[in-house]
């Protein structure tokens, strides 16, 4: 069927995307956590 | 009640500054008539190589006209703001204490009078190169549609380019900033040139309710313009 | 210094604890829109898309609404906390991502029901508008200069955003109704809907409601390291040019 492909596709899309988009942020934060020590984020 | 009407006196005077020395420099550098203007001519040109027919031609050509329009507008913008980048021009400016709204309007007012003969050399072109038709009664909307179109480009325009000005890639920025929100004036521009032209058979009478689109459009962003313009300039 | 092999930099045990909420959510969400819920008597199987789309157009909206708040909170406040600057950014951010994935999700569902993937409907062209809009936002972030700049900068555009919308929405429904006939929208979305599929879509905006969270928190931390990366930066740079003036 047609449909099911669209229909897959726009959920691996949604997920898909948000998880990369999680990795991006987690390696950019985890890139600056090597310089900012643990006493200076003020959220610890 | 004296003080403020000072301060309005301030506003114009140094917006008046600011438009004639623009115009000045446009007037010695010539950016306009040997750069701009012959783009937007070979826009034209080119717009009639793509769609190849002279019934499409005449019935797209006020879409044409104000689509040249923009694109070209973007260069006037960036020339506008790349006069003030150099020799830290638009510091002197911003420490000299005059007003900001001033700044801005003089600025826009610049840039409105540029764009002015940019849309009056590419609806000639049009009636040229298209064979649109313009009506006496048609002239009249069409002018006052420049005017009110030609007011809010200048207004968004000087908004966007002082945002970016003297930061890195704002040459390729602007465009993606400014197209955007110029959307309506493109829709409301080419709505009313139609009825001037009479494109389809479209009466002159339908064209005038764009223009309200347009002067809403304009007064909104002049006013906003004014009023925002300090803190993009302020650092 | 910290050691550099950290993997949790800019989680709490509370973004955690929200964190496996989300991904159960999202689990659950999957098996319900896919599997469980039914099929719509008029959309077919390509309602299952819904269940992802409306909630990720929402959020984004909610997202653009958060950034113009928090832009005018950094400029109207006395302090200029730039804590409001970087929450406007995160938002934009996640807000761009969401709507971009229900841009695409949305012509997906609109290529199967109405046949095409996209229509000049005077909703779906502005939210093309907002995303285009909010990218260039993302890009004049990106501008560089020092952070109250960036953020003085960033916040004009984002109220600017506020003024331009609607001005794009109201001439684009005139541009509309006055060149197409019927608008699309409207057809084939259904009021009256099955009780389990109902569900479906709440529960998808709770669980994109969650996710929208979760980023924003560690986004904006991310950039709170960001910032304060460049800092040091600036402090070393002027560190390094005393020490050779001594010499």
């Amino acid at each position: 069927m047609d449909d099911l492909g669209f229909i897959l596709g726009s959920y691996i899309v949604t997920f898909g995307s948000i998880a990369l988009y999680v990795a991006s942020v987690v390696k950019r934060s985890r890139r600056a956590g090597r310089v900012v020590s643990r006493e200076q984020r003020p959220w610890t | 009640m004296s003080e403020r009407r000072h301060a309005f006196a301030s506003v114009r005077a140094t917006a008046r500054l600011i438009a004639v020395k623009d115009l000045r420099i446009e007037r010695r550098g010539r950016v306009l008539t040997n750069q701009v203007l012959p783009f937007a001519l070979i826009v034209m040109v080119m717009f009639a190589f793509a769609l190849d027919s002279d019934a499409v031609l005449e019935r797209v050509a006020p879409g044409l006209v104000w689509l040249a329009t923009l694109f070209s507008t973007l260069f006037v913008i960036a020339r506008s703001f790349a006069v003030e980048g150099s020799d830290g021009a638009l510091d002197q400016l911003r420490t000299s204490g005059a007003p900001s709204a001033g700044i801005f309007l003089g600025k826009a007012l610049a840039l409105m009078v540029q764009l002015l003969v940019l849309v009056v050399v590419l609806v000639v072109a049009a009636v040229v190169l298209y064979r649109a038709d313009l009506s006496w009664q048609g002239g009249v909307l069409l002018v006052t549609t420049a005017v009110a179109a030609t007011g809010g480009l200048a207004a968004v325009g000087t908004l966007y380019g002082g945002l970016s000005a003297g930061a890195k890639g704002r040459e390729t920025l602007l465009p993606l900033l400014v197209l955007p929100v110029v959307a309506p004036v493109l829709i409301g521009a080419t709505r009313a040139t139609e009825s001037a032209f009479g494109t389809n058979g479209i009466a002159v009478g339908e064209g005038w309710p764009w223009l309200g689109l347009l002067a809403v459009f304009a007064v909104l962003f002049g006013v906003t313009g004014a009023i925002a313009f300090g803190s993009l300039l302020d650092e | 210094m910290t050691p550099t092999s950290e993997r949790n930099v800019t989680g709490t045990s509370f973004t955690r604890g929200l964190g496996i909420v989300t991904v159960l959510g999202i689990g659950l969400l999957i098996v319900l829109g896919l599997f469980v819920s039914p099929a719509d008597v008029n959309q077919g199987e390509s309602v299952r898309i819904m269940y992802a789309h409306v909630p990720g157009a929402w959020l984004a909206y909610l997202a653009f609404i958060v950034t113009g708040v928090s832009s005018a909170a950094y400029l109207w406040n006395r302090t200029r906390s730039l804590t409001w600057d970087r929450i406007a950014g995160a938002s934009a951010e996640v807000g761009v991502l969401f709507m971009g994935i229900s841009l695409v999700t949305g012509s997906l569902w609109g290529r199967i029901t109405w046949g095409t993937y996209w229509t000049w409907d005077a909703r779906l062209t502005t939210t093309a508008f907002l995303f285009v809009t909010y990218v260039g936002y993302l890009a004049v972030r990106g501008l560089g200069g020092s952070h109250h700049q960036r953020a003085r900068r960033s916040a004009v555009l984002a109220l600017l955003a506020v003024l331009e919308i609607p001005l794009v929405h109201f001439s684009v429904r005139l541009w509309n109704t006055l060149h197409q006939e019927a608008s699309v929208a409207g057809r084939g979305t259904d009021v009256t809907m099955d009780g389990l599929m109902l569900f479906s879509l709440f529960l998808g905006v709770i669980v994109f409601t969650l996710m929208y969270v979760w980023l924003v928190l560690h986004r904006q931390r991310a950039l709170a390291l960001q910032d304060m990366v460049e800092d040091f930066g600036l402090d070393a740079a002027l560190a390094a040019r005393r020490a050779e003036e001594v010499v």
